[in-house]
């Protein structure tokens, strides 16, 4: 058993690190680390910068633009991007319709939509959840009616994050609502959200921020040749999404990078006169946010020794990284709040301000990409057999 | 990286989690236990057979060189059937006569100990000494120092500890003439592998304690179903297990580093894993507990006996407080 890195994968995570530290840019770099919104100009800078070094997909087959990094690679990888600080890239057509495709999608979609999520032409957003429809996700009602040339789409999705920055939508939608199973009447359709009938709303969120929205269909057409897999195989895609491997989960180095920079935060900081690191209740629960932080780095790189070992993608595990990365996550800008006092709720220093709002908006992390109560469900269902 | 045991490692793991399963089933440890002695002697010739006494022993006195890593499988197997012997304070005290003792010292005790003809105790502050009573000669912290006794030259109160071991408090009679070079440095050192080692067996007791509350959920049942249907109960289950495999990865951590020399890197990788192994320790033997309902708190479950060894492995070594104090310092 050695838990350290060997000398080839120190090697490639400091031909990573090098990279990154020359080319991320500063102005990018400034803004992810004073926590301000990115603009979809400055996602797609970032996105085209590591699509010219073709690092942009590392996970995809060689022919389509994949790097052939193996696990541990492509997680070292990741996780020196968060620990850069670089802007946090969407996943919906890198690490998510991409992988339908390849794995569903025919040729011609393939040629026609792959190449352009790889260099960043064609922005995508998910088209999962709706105002009935949350963990849920099969009471789905959006329809797609058959017409001569393809579908009728009409309904609505919620909570698309970005879907104001995309060029297309990736949708779950209702192909037959008489079918036996609700879960077969479910097709999955690439849709261009440039189409007539498709109206954008966004959601103000509790930090203030805009990042999602609600999308309404109004009888919008969408081709037959539009849609990935068979008509009622939808749920099946959406199954395959689930379990397609997410090596990210945790977001070890993000939250590394946020714990180095609270404790030096929290180093210049003073209460009652007394450096706060000196006050044992906020020094232990830092200490004990560590230790659960790094207890998770060797988690996960226990489950890619295994896969790595044994070939197959990660099942359940995958669960109980989301559960315990995004409650550190939390913690962290909870810790920051503390350390900041009370100008996190209000300060005329911006940093400090955003500090509030950072924790404000990380509440959602439990709840997104699968509530952690859901992620608890599958870990039961799956691992434990309950 | 990588977290694959070798192939020695895994043949001893399994061979000695054979022996437990045939020799040491629940029924046979409360013979043991119940005994006056309060652990079999037959059982620690058994060890000794199996090399088990030899492997954390250097090769030139008997035994196998074998360091924390090595030892980890067996300690997660006696976490799991709650071995009462009192092999921990053997190795802590031999571990300490291998790094400080003289060679006449290393070559009168180390084979003995490796071939099961003595065994030993050790004690930092005089107070909880496992296995002081049948223990031929102690370690025994006097002042700045390490020092060796015989048997007859400390006084010992014995009792039974939380989880019915054999233990005692023990004062030293006068000065015994053995001291060990290395002071205070090999005192830390000696407990911070002793700690790496109460780590893995803490964490092959919560996977029994998980195991064993997931087969009830599955087999009790009421309002006409098995328990384990009830969502509210699925979840704990499920953060049971979380807490578990987070505990796994510090044991791994905490071993990987406990043969280390470097001082500041095998004090923090150990605390960090203290510190979380006591909080999972706590958390999960309370829900095994729990979700056992009444029959938990019977002395008739192993469960029970595993929430007592948990709890005393929590603050055996350091409890969550003091390793926080000291992870701070570092």
């Amino acid at each position: 058993m050695d838990l350290n890195y060997s000398a080839e994968e120190l090697a490639f995570r400091d031909v990573a690190r090098s990279w990154l530290a020359q080319n991320l840019p500063a102005d990018l770099r400034d803004k992810v680390a004073s926590y301000e919104e990115l603009s979809r100009e400055d996602l797609l800078r970032w996105h085209r910068i590591l699509a010219a070094k073709g690092w942009i997909a590392p996970a995809w087959p060689k022919e389509w633009g994949g790097t052939g990094w193996n696990v541990v690679q492509r997680y070292i990888f990741e996780e020196e991007l968060g620990y850069a600080g670089a802007p946090t890239l969407p996943p919906f057509g890198i690490a998510m319709c991409a992988p339908v495709l390849l794995r569903f999608g025919t040729e011609e979609q393939k040629k026609r939509f792959l190449p352009r999520i790889y260099s960043g032409e064609e922005f995508w957003c998910q088209g999962y959840s709706e105002p009935g429809a949350g963990s849920d996700l099969a009471s789905l009602k959006t329809k797609a009616v058959r017409s001569d040339e393809g579908y009728v789409v009409s309904g609505q999705k919620i909570w698309t994050t970005l879907a104001h920055y995309a060029d297309w939508i990736f949708c779950l939608v209702r192909t037959d609502s008489g079918a036996a199973k609700r879960q077969d009447g479910i097709s999955f359709l690439l849709i261009d959200m440039k189409s007539p009938g498709i109206t954008v709303r966004p959601l103000t969120l509790l930090d203030g921020g805009r990042e999602v929205n609600e999308v309404f269909f109004d009888e919008v057409k969408v081709p037959a040749a539009n849609r990935v897999h068979e008509e009622g195989k939808g749920w099946t895609v959406a199954k395959y999404l689930l379990g397609h491997e997410r090596l990210n989960t945790g977001r070890i180095g993000a939250s590394k990078r946020e714990l180095a920079r609270l404790k030096q935060y929290a180093a210049s900081r003073t209460r009652e006169g007394r450096p706060l690191l000196q006050d044992v209740r906020f020094r232990d629960r830092l200490s004990r946010l560590e230790v659960e932080l790094m207890a998770l780095e060797i988690t996960n790189l226990r489950f890619l020794d295994r896969m790595r070992r044994s070939g197959e993608p990660p099942g359940a595990e995958v669960s109980m990284l989301k559960i315990k990365g995004t409650e550190i996550q939390q913690a962290l800008t909870e810790l920051m709040v503390q350390a900041a006092g009370p100008g996190a709720m209000g300060s005329p220093d911006r940093f400090t301000a955003a500090l509030g709002l950072r924790y404000c908006n990380f509440r959602k992390t439990s709840i997104y990409a699968g509530s952690n109560e859901i992620q608890r469900n599958i870990i039961a269902k799956v691992t434990l057999g309950l | 990286m990588n977290f694959d045991t070798s192939e020695e490692q895994q043949l001893l793991a399994d061979s000695v989690r054979r022996f437990l399963q045939k020799d040491y089933a629940f029924e046979a440890r409360k013979g043991i236990l119940a005994s006056p002695q309060g652990w079999s002697e037959r059982v620690w010739d058994s060890f000794a057979g199996m090399g088990l006494l030899g492997l954390p022993l250097p090769a030139e006195h008997g035994g196998f060189g074998g360091g924390a890593v090595d030892l980890m499988g067996v300690m997660d197997a006696f976490g799991e059937a709650l071995v009462l012997e009192p092999y921990v304070p053997t190795v802590m005290a031999a571990f300490a006569i291998a790094r400080g003792g003289s060679a006449k010292l290393k070559e009168a005790v180390l084979p003995a100990v490796a071939q099961g003809r003595i065994r030993l105790a050790f004690s930092a502050d005089g107070r909880q000494v496992l296995g002081a009573a049948g223990a031929d000669k102690l370690v025994v912290r006097s002042g700045d120092q390490l020092v060796v006794a015989e048997a007859n030259e400390v006084a010992v109160k014995p009792y039974r500890v939380l989880d019915g071991r054999a233990a005692a408090d023990i004062e030293l009679k006068g000065r015994p003439a053995e001291r060990l070079e290395g002071g205070v440095r090999l005192l830390e050192q000696v407990l911070d592998f002793a700690a790496a080692l109460a780590c893995a067996e803490a964490v092959g007791a919560m996977q029994y304690a998980c195991d064993a509350t997931l087969e009830y959920l599955k087999t009790r049942k009421q309002f006409g179903v098995p328990i384990g249907t009830f969502q509210a109960l699925q979840h704990r289950m499920v953060d049971m297990v979380i807490a578990t495999e987070q505990a796994r990865s510090m044991a791994c951590l905490a071993c990987s580093k406990a043969d280390q020399a470097v001082e500041a890197e095998r004090a923090r990788a150990v605390s960090a894993a203290k510190i979380k192994i006591a909080d999972a320790a706590r958390h999960v033997s309370q829900e095994a507990i729990q979700l056992h309902g009444g029959m938990g708190m019977t002395e008739e479950l192993k469960v029970s006996h595993t929430f007592r060894r948990l709890t005393f492995l929590a603050q055996q070594f350091g409890d969550a407080d003091y390793h926080l104090e000291r992870f701070a310092r570092l």
